[in-house]
């Protein structure tokens, strides 16, 4: 290990390298590109990742949203094509039955209606709901507050609209907060101004006022639209979605293996994919930032080869001399690890600045495609390790060939 | 300091192998100064590679300084290389992109010696070959007959037993031969074994001793007028 703190070492591979810039230069490139393409992906896919994470998290995503369709089988005296609707029972036999498994279970009712401030209006969805909705898609309020259990058990004539409809019906610097706008004609006091989640956005602009208040203004009894399920820690989700449709089809006297009566989405099915999708992405990534890798290697160990064939005559020469074989094989090592080290950290450190920049423009705000791309270090660091080794074996082949012909024949080559 | 016994060797051409030296005798001792002649392709420069250990032989014995040379492996050879023997070649062989310090430094180098302490002795190698005052000029940037120097003075900075010089001269025009060859006899002089390898009549008369190959035997082996004047 001594050869490694002896300037001479570091002269002679200074020597060699200053003689063949060009070469040098274009070899470092290769496996600079490689390492760097493998930080940029992965940190890029790790922004991906992140910005994925950060758009579900607002939103419960162990959830299953259930509706109604029409049936496709007859059964029991129904002719197929039925229509029906789920109802409060429903979501009473639910929650008793699924106590253990069902966490957040929220029955709304929606439809689209025109609403009224002065003579600004708009037509949007109006949504009865309760207020635990909080729970399963997390609201991010810019102005008051979001529906609460006192405003439902009063059927209180409260809204809580989102931002466009807020800019769209009130001027400009208005505090909305207990300002009046008309929903089917009756006036409801806004009390709060939503913020709507980037991308997981069901609802989309929605005037939210209490469940009991939109039962008394459409006249709906006890129909329900649709329902949102959140599943506690640990439960299959799957199988509950698959019993709670059994449940739902028992009490409506739908057929069991009717497909189409109910129609339901497992939003945790539908992340799985997206996370497979993000896993093959790693995969991907890693593969083709490792192959680069290798192929920036081989041209490392390409070029040492054709450096020491055109250096047969100089190794000759210092064989003659007195170099030991250990001596030349050493140097032409050192001379690969140091270019592959060097061409490592050049690759990492561009990587990183482009990740930087990546995140500078578009990293930054809510809707950031890539959140906080950033790499591993222990990654890293494996990848630079691997990238080394890889360098020192490489340049055995060449160190091998520098020593495998004899002096004299070196000596002979012109 | 050089004795070679019955030595054979032979070089494969495809198939055929061909015969280059066919039991050479020869017995130099230390302090001469011997010229081995013959035309191209009777085996000189063949000997002077195997007694250089750059290449090894087939049959018979040789022993370098009471050393019976055999079956080395090429760490061995490189250590004994550094230690006994100093090379001096038609070509010079220096280093293009090392200054003419470096150069002859470099053999000190390999024996393990700092870079201050080889860098002085070096220089006065090149004070001592006459030209101190290019220690700092790249090879290109010296005459034929100062590398030459340079090269006489890498060979003899680890203070060797044999100065092997493989046509000194053959690149050289003749008054630089004669001040390259003043060069050799003084080193000579100085109690060096210098073993040369020529075949210009001038430059061979001018050593001691001068044995002529031909077809890879010896056909005379005698000393010259030179070392009679002596």
């Amino acid at each position: 290990m001594k050869f490694l703190f002896d300037s001479d070492t570091w002269q002679e591979i200074y020597g060699s390298i200053r003689k063949n810039k060009m070469r040098t230069g274009i070899t470092i490139i290769g496996v600079l590109w490689g390492i760097f393409l493998l930080v940029v992906l992965l940190g890029a896919t790790r922004g991906l990742e992140n910005s994925f994470n950060k758009a579900f998290g607002s939103f419960a995503t162990n959830s299953v949203f259930v509706w109604t369709q029409y049936t496709d089988t007859p059964f029991k005296g129904f002719q197929k094509g039925r229509r029906f609707n789920l109802n409060t029972k429903d979501v009473r036999v639910l929650k008793s039955e699924y106590a253990n498994e069902i966490k957040v279970l929220a029955p709304r009712n929606q439809t689209r209606n025109l609403i009224v401030k002065d003579f600004k209006s708009g037509t949007f969805r109006v949504s009865g709901d309760y207020s635990f909705l909080d729970q399963i898609q997390k609201k991010k309020l810019i102005y008051g507050r979001f529906l609460n259990s006192r405003d439902i058990s009063l059927i209180a004539k409260v809204t809580v609209i989102s931002e466009d409809m807020y800019k769209q019906l009130f001027d400009k610097g208005v505090n909305p907060i207990g300002q009046y706008i008309k929903i089917n004609s009756i006036n409801f006091k806004v009390i709060g101004v939503y913020e709507p989640s980037p991308r997981i956005n069901i609802d989309g602009d929605t005037a939210y006022i209490p469940f009991s208040t939109f039962k008394k203004v459409y006249n709906t009894a006890n129909k329900i639209s649709w329902m949102m399920i959140t599943a506690n820690k640990g439960v299959d989700i799957e199988q509950m979605e698959k019993d709670i449709l059994l449940t739902l089809k028992n009490l409506h006297k739908v057929h069991p293996e009717d497909e189409r009566a109910f129609g339901s989405v497992n939003l945790s099915k539908e992340i799985g994919k997206f996370l497979g999708f993000l896993t093959g992405m790693q995969f991907l990534t890693w593969f083709v930032g490792i192959a680069t890798l290798i192929a920036g290697v081989f041209a490392i160990g390409n070029i040492l080869l054709i450096t020491v064939k055109e250096r047969t005559k100089e190794i000759g020469i210092r064989r003659a001399i007195g170099a030991t074989p250990k001596k030349i094989r050493q140097q032409i090592i050192l001379e690969s690890v140091f270019l592959t080290t060097v061409a490592g950290m050049m690759g990492i450190i561009f990587g990183a600045a482009v990740l930087m920049l990546i995140d500078y423009q578009w990293g930054r705000g809510v809707d950031a495609v890539l959140v906080n791309p950033t790499v591993n270090i222990p990654i890293i660091l494996a990848a630079f390790t691997t990238l080394v080794v890889l360098g020192t074996l490489i340049g055995l082949i060449p160190a091998h060939m520098a020593t495998v012909v004899k002096p004299i024949e070196a000596l002979r080559e012109e | 300091m050089i004795r070679i016994e019955k030595l054979h060797k032979s070089y494969p051409i495809g198939k055929d192998s061909l015969h280059v030296l066919k039991g050479i005798d020869l017995h130099i001792k230390e302090g001469e100064f011997v010229s081995i002649m013959g035309s191209s392709g009777s085996g000189k420069s063949t000997l002077l590679n195997i007694v250089g250990l750059l290449d090894t032989h087939d049959q018979g014995a040789y022993y370098l300084n009471g050393q019976l040379i055999q079956g080395l492996n090429e760490k061995k050879a490189a250590i004994l290389r550094n230690k006994f023997l100093g090379f001096v070649f038609q070509s010079f062989n220096l280093i293009s992109y090392k200054t003419a310090l470096e150069n002859v430094a470099l053999p000190l180098y390999y024996k393990g010696m700092n870079r201050k302490e080889r860098l002085i002795i070096a220089l006065d190698y090149l004070d001592k070959v006459g030209i101190k005052d290019w220690a700092n000029h790249l090879p290109n940037e010296l005459s034929g007959g100062q590398k030459q120097r340079v090269a006489i003075a890498r060979a003899l900075v680890t203070n060797p037993k044999v100065v092997l010089a493989d046509e000194p001269t053959g690149a050289l025009d003749s008054t630089t031969t004669d001040s390259v060859m003043d060069l050799l006899k003084d080193i000579n002089n100085e109690g060096m074994t210098v073993f040369v390898i020529t075949h210009e009549e001038e430059v061979a008369n001018q050593t001691k001793r001068i044995v002529r190959l031909k077809d890879g035997v010896i056909i005379s082996d005698e000393p010259t007028i030179a070392s009679k004047n002596l």
